[in-house]
This record gives C-alpha cells, sequence and structure tokens, in this order.
C-alpha cells in the first residue's frame, strides 16, 4: 500500500552544521525521513529542537551540510541559489506565523505575487488564478480589500491563498496559527484539514502538541534528531472542535 | 519578473513614501535645474551675439594688419603702417569674389555744434562702407566719389550724435555743420539707428566721413587701420579670403614661404570666436551643476539603502516564493532610476521656468532641445550608477535572515 503513493518528500541523513565563532552548532543531526503525497504532517519541537533549520531545508531556503534531500523528485543539495528560487517558486507554498502580507497591497495583489515571478502566467491568467485561491479560502468576498483592512484570520487565509496558488507539491506552514486567537486558529485547521481532503500535501512547524491531534502523522524533533515519528490514525475533526468551543460573549 | 510588473511594484514602492522620495530627489531636481537653465542662458548669448554679427553682414570680411617681426621684436598690429592704398586698389581691380570695399581710418575726439558737445569715433570709410555693414541711411544721404576724390569735410552721422548736439534724435539735423577737433563737417546723412550691441556698444554714437577726409585732415597717416570688404556670397567667405590672401602677399611683396603681415577673418569666424569664449564659460558652469548631480546621486543611494534596510522583510518573501537575487536587484534599481528620472523631469520643467524667468528680466535664453535629452540620460544613468550598492545589498541577502528580520 505505501510503496503505491507517491513521495513528495525524501530526507537522507540530512545533517547542517553552523559556525559561530569557533564553534560547531549541529543544528540537524542526521535527519532521514520520507513524505507521501496527501499526508498531512506535523513537526514538534522545543525551540532548539532543530525545528527552523529543518524547515529552511524543507523550504529549499538552505542546503544541507550533508546528506541529500530530494524534493518532489529533484536533489536539491547540489543546486545553486538561483535554481533553487526558482524550485521554490514551482514547488512550494509558504506560511509563515506573521502572514509576510506586502503592505499595502490588495488580497488579490498579495496572492499574486508567486506568479509574477514566473513568466509562464500572463497578467491575465494570474489575477484568474490568484481570484480563485482567495475563492477556495472563502475569501472571494475580499479580493480588493488591502492587507490593512483585515483581521488576522483573514490575512493568514491570505497567505494560505499564496500558498497554493502556484499548486505546489507541498505547503509548508510555520506556526501557521501562533499570532491567532483560539478560535480563528481552529478556522484556520479547518481550512488546512479542508485542504488535505483535498489531497494536498502540507507540513505544519509547531510547538503546539494539540495540533498534531488534527493531522495525519506527528514527527517530533529533539536536539537535531527525530525522536518519534507516528502516524495518527484517529485524526480529530477541527470543525467540530471548532463548534464545540464557547460561543464569543461580544 | 517581467518589466511591466517591475515597473508596477516600483510605482508602488515611490507612491507609498511620496514626501521622502521627493525629499530625495530634491538635488536632482536642483541640479538639472542649474544645468538646464545654464545651457539656455548660454545658448540664448551665443544666439543673439550671432543675430547681432549678422546684422552687421555675414558675408563681411575684414583684413588688418598682422604683427611682424622687426629685427627680433614681434610688434603690436595696431601700429603697423602695412595697409596702404595700392592694396585696396589692386582689391579693386582683381578679387573676383568681392563686391564692395571700404579701408577704414579711424579717429576718436570730441564733437561740438553750439554749446552742446559729446565723444565718439568718426569713422573714414569709402562710399561703399553702409553696404558693407547693412546701414541704412534714414535722412538726407551719403557721401559721395567726388566727396572722397576732394577730402570733403562732410559725414554721416548716428542718431546718438543728433540727439546729445541737437537735443532730439529726430531732429532733421542735415545740412548743419558740427565740429571734430575744430574742423568743421557738415552733416549730409543721419543713419537709421541700430541700437546696441549684445555687448553693450551704442552701435549710432558713431560719425563716417570719407577716408581721405580723416587720414589727410584727422589722423594725418597715409596707411588703413583696416580694410573692410563683402564676399559676393556668405559661403564663399573662405574662397574670397584665400583670393585676397594672394592678392596682399604679391603687393606685399611676401616672399613664397614667409608669414603673411595681414590677418584676414570672415565675419564667421569671428561668430565663432565669440561663440567659444561663451562655450568655455557655459563648459565651467555646466561642470559645477553636474558636480550637485553627483551629490544628489549620493543622496539617492542613501536613501536607497534606507528602503532596502525597511523592507528586509519584504525582500525576505519575495525570495520565499521564488524571486531570484536578478529578480530583486532589478527592483531596486529601477526603484532608484524612477525617483532619479522623476527628479530630473520635475528640473527639466524647473529648468524651462527658471529660463523663462531669466528672459523675463532681461537675459537671452532658449532651451537647447539636447540638454533636455541629457539631462534625462543622466539622471538615468545617476539612478543606474548609485541605485547598483543597495540592489545589490537587497539581492545578495539571505533569505532565511531576511525573513526573520524585524
Amino acid at each position: 500500500m505505501a510503496e503505491e503513493r507517491k513521495i513528495v518528500i525524501e530526507l537522507q541523513n540530512v545533517r547542517r552544521e553552523f559556525h559561530v565563532g569557533s564553534e560547531v552548532v549541529k543544528a540537524l543531526r542526521g535527519v532521514s525521513f520520507k513524505i507521501y503525497e496527501g499526508e498531512f504532517v506535523t513537526i514538534m519541537g522545543t525551540s532548539g529542537s532543530g525545528k527552523s533549520t529543518l524547515l529552511n531545508q524543507l523550504g529549499c531556503l538552505d542546503t544541507p551540510t550533508s546528506g541529500e534531500y530530494i524534493l518532489d523528485g529533484v536533489p536539491v543539495k547540489k543546486m545553486r541559489r538561483r535554481e533553487r528560487a526558482v524550485l521554490r517558486n514551482r514547488k512550494i507554498g509558504f506560511i509563515f506565523q506573521n502572514y509576510n502580507l506586502l503592505a499595502k497591497t490588495t488580497a488579490v495583489e498579495n496572492v499574486e505575487l508567486p506568479l509574477m515571478y514566473n513568466s509562464a502566467y500572463s497578467a491575465k491568467q494570474r489575477r484568474e488564478a490568484a481570484i480563485e485561491a482567495l475563492k477556495a479560502v472563502g475569501l472571494g468576498d475580499r479580493l480588493e480589500h488591502k492587507s490593512n483592512q483585515m483581521s488576522g484570520g483573514q490575512m493568514q487565509r491570505v497567505a494560505i491563498a499564496r500558498a497554493l496558488v502556484n499548486n505546489p507539491a507541498v505547503i509548508l506552514a510555520d506556526e501557521a496559527t501562533g499570532n491567532l486567537d483560539t478560535r480563528t486558529s481552529f478556522e484556520i485547521l479547518v481550512l488546512f484539514q479542508e485542504l488535505h481532503r483535498q489531497g494536498r500535501t502540507i507540513i505544519f512547524v509547531t510547538h503546539n502538541p494539540e495540533i498534531a491531534q488534527y493531522s495525519s502523522r506527528n514527527i517530533v524533533l529533539r536536539d537535531g534528531k527525530i525522536r518519534e515519528d507516528v502516524e495518527n490514525h484517529n485524526i480529530l475533526s477541527a470543525a467540530d472542535a471548532l463548534a464545540a468551543l464557547p460561543k464569543q460573549e461580544d | 519578473m517581467n518589466f511591466a510588473n517591475l515597473l508596477k511594484v516600483a510605482i508602488t514602492a515611490i507612491m507609498s513614501n511620496k514626501s521622502r522620495t521627493l525629499l530625495s530627489t530634491l538635488g536632482i531636481i536642483i541640479g538639472v535645474a542649474a544645468v538646464i537653465t545654464m545651457m539656455a542662458i548660454g545658448q540664448g548669448s551665443k544666439d543673439s551675439i550671432r543675430k547681432e554679427l549678422s546684422k552687421m553682414g555675414t558675408n563681411l570680411i575684414n583684413i588688418r594688419p598682422g604683427g611682424d617681426m622687426r629685427g627680433g621684436v614681434r610688434l603690436d598690429p595696431s601700429a603697423m603702417q602695412t595697409l596702404k592704398m595700392a592694396d585696396v586698389e589692386a582689391i579693386q581691380n582683381e578679387a573676383k569674389l568681392i563686391t564692395h570695399i571700404s579701408p577704414e581710418v579711424t579717429a576718436s575726439g570730441q564733437v561740438i555744434y553750439g554749446a552742446k558737445n559729446t565723444n565718439t569715433t568718426v569713422y573714414g570709410e569709402s562710399t561703399e562702407y553702409l553696404s558693407i555693414k547693412l546701414w541704412e541711411i534714414k535722412d538726407g544721404d551719403c557721401f559721395t566719389e567726388e566727396d572722397i576724390k576732394k577730402s570733403s569735410k562732410v559725414c554721416v552721422v548716428g542718431t546718438t550724435i543728433v540727439e546729445e548736439l541737437f537735443g532730439d534724435k529726430n531732429y532733421d539735423a542735415v545740412g548743419k555743420t558740427i565740429r571734430f577737433k575744430s574742423i568743421p563737417f557738415r552733416i549730409v546723412g543721419i543713419l537709421k539707428s541700430k541700437g546696441y550691441n549684445s555687448w553693450g556698444m551704442d552701435q549710432d554714437n558713431v560719425m563716417i566721413a570719407p577716408y581721405t577726409t580723416v587720414m589727410k585732415r584727422i589722423a594725418a597717416q597715409t596707411f588703413f587701420s583696416n580694410i573692410n570688404v563683402s564676399a559676393v556670397k556668405e559661403e564663399l567667405s573662405d574662397d574670397a579670403i584665400e583670393e585676397l590672401t594672394t592678392i596682399l602677399r604679391r603687393t606685399h611683396k611676401i616672399k613664397e614661404g614667409g608669414d603673411d603681415d595681414f590677418t584676414i577673418r570672415s565675419q564667421q569666424e569671428m561668430m565663432e570666436t565669440m561663440s567659444s569664449t561663451m562655450t568655455t564659460l557655459q563648459t565651467v558652469l555646466v561642470v559645477a551643476a553636474a558636480f550637485s548631480l553627483l551629490v544628489a546621486g549620493i543622496g539617492i543611494m542613501n536613501i536607497m539603502l534606507v528602503s532596502v534596510t525597511e523592507r528586509t522583510k519584504e525582500i525576505g518573501l519575495r525570495m520565499s516564493v521564488g524571486a531570484r537575487g536578478i529578480d530583486i536587484s532589478r527592483q531596486f534599481l529601477l526603484e532608484s532610476i524612477m525617483i532619479s528620472l522623476s527628479g530630473g523631469v520635475i528640473g527639466v520643467g524647473l529648468g524651462y521656468l527658471l529660463s523663462g524667468l531669466a528672459q523675463m528680466i532681461g537675459f537671452p535664453a532658449t532651451v537647447p532641445l539636447w540638454s533636455v535629452l541629457v539631462s534625462f540620460g543622466v539622471c538615468a544613468l545617476i539612478g543606474l550608477l548609485f541605485g547598483y550598492i543597495p540592489a545589490h545589498k537587497a539581492a545578495t541577502m539571505d533569505p532565511i535572515e531576511a525573513l526573520r528580520y524585524e
């Protein structure tokens, strides 16, 4: 069964070392795993566990000191800066904790951004794709709203639409609910589960253990090594959790 | 990213910081406006000199005695007594490219009429002088060949002299007798006014008499201070000069290989001499203005560096969604070029305005089109050069660091 599934991400004994002064900091000490298409993986760990370093590796923002990272069939280690930029543009959708939307820019323009760097898209196609992505995250009525006219939850939805617009092989979310209140966090989790149901591959990096209950697999990192890697056969529904929340009083 | 998208991003960035952009372009605006105004005044002055000189006749050729070596001493050209009547006759008889000729003897001094007097210069000329210098007679007539033969004490005067001696420049002074250095001259004609020339000389303060009269009765000399001739056509000036040179070398018995003892210059050359002085002045001013543009460029670099630092996070985001270094550097380069160019546009506008003002207070000023084009070119270049360092800084950022930047 597992053999039939397509491998999107494969890490082979990835190590990453940093030189801080005369000291060598080993942030990743040999990490290996495979992520298959359609998985919703949470990567957890306390700060200093190598979580951020792993995310940078997965996002092709950095390359391993040793080992190999294969993203959607493409080995990344030997790639140059410029090539990795193009690879990010085509295969990865980033979602950040603080949304990282362009200021004074409309939702549509923010979502169009990744396609701006892909010459295969015309201005018209770009806009159409952006509108479609915004509809998919439930913001079809907020197309021309500027980033400073939206709530945190709406801004994160725009960011998710931006991550979807290039139809990436994998969506990388970095503490995507970290800045949101409980209710809005669940709303965003509902959206992630919806994307998961549609067959998207999602990696959600977080230090919040609660979120692991809503994903299909959980990887726990400690001191640059994988301590735990378990599939979740009892995925909770974020929509149920949202409905169970006490109603807001105001 | 393609150019249209880059342009949109640059415009958005500039518009979101209007007042800062305007302040940072102030240097460019002032620099460009200064260059345009300098150019306009320089060009205007050149044009007005050219117009002035052409009023004197564009086919005018002037022959002067040249400096000569006597026993190893180079003599002052004006002291040379080389231009004689024989030269004038030879030219009259032989030169084919010459229409008019007038030998010239001048003397300065006081003219008196009744109780009034003024200072002027008397020009001893032939009857053809008025045709050469494009003078026109307002009242009366010019003196005649007969007057020249007889060295008659007659003269033609400019309106300034009429005004000074008779109290009214429109006074019909024909027939009156005025005295120059105690010699009585009967006025036979009054010249039409030419006004002041561009170097401030009153062209109407003039008295023209037969050259024979001035030579014998005033200057007491047998040589001419210079000879004015007019060429058949302006285009034939150079050929005429060649012809005159051949004639004068023969009459002056100058051996082959020997230096000319005279100088012949066409109006064309005189114009060029005057223009070249203006050009030097203009160059100095423009160089000064160019330095201000250099300073302005540094201002733009400064503001772009601030802008890059401010937008570190945006750069990180753009890189994470797939912008290559070259996309980022193009974005910032275009932005700095646009800032610089928009300063250039405003500067050119201001330059036109200042040139207009200069014209209103009496400076001749015309903005040459090429100076506008050069200004735009220079502005684009400044944006490119001084935008390079900030753009490079942005393009080489580490996306991880940039995303983490607060």
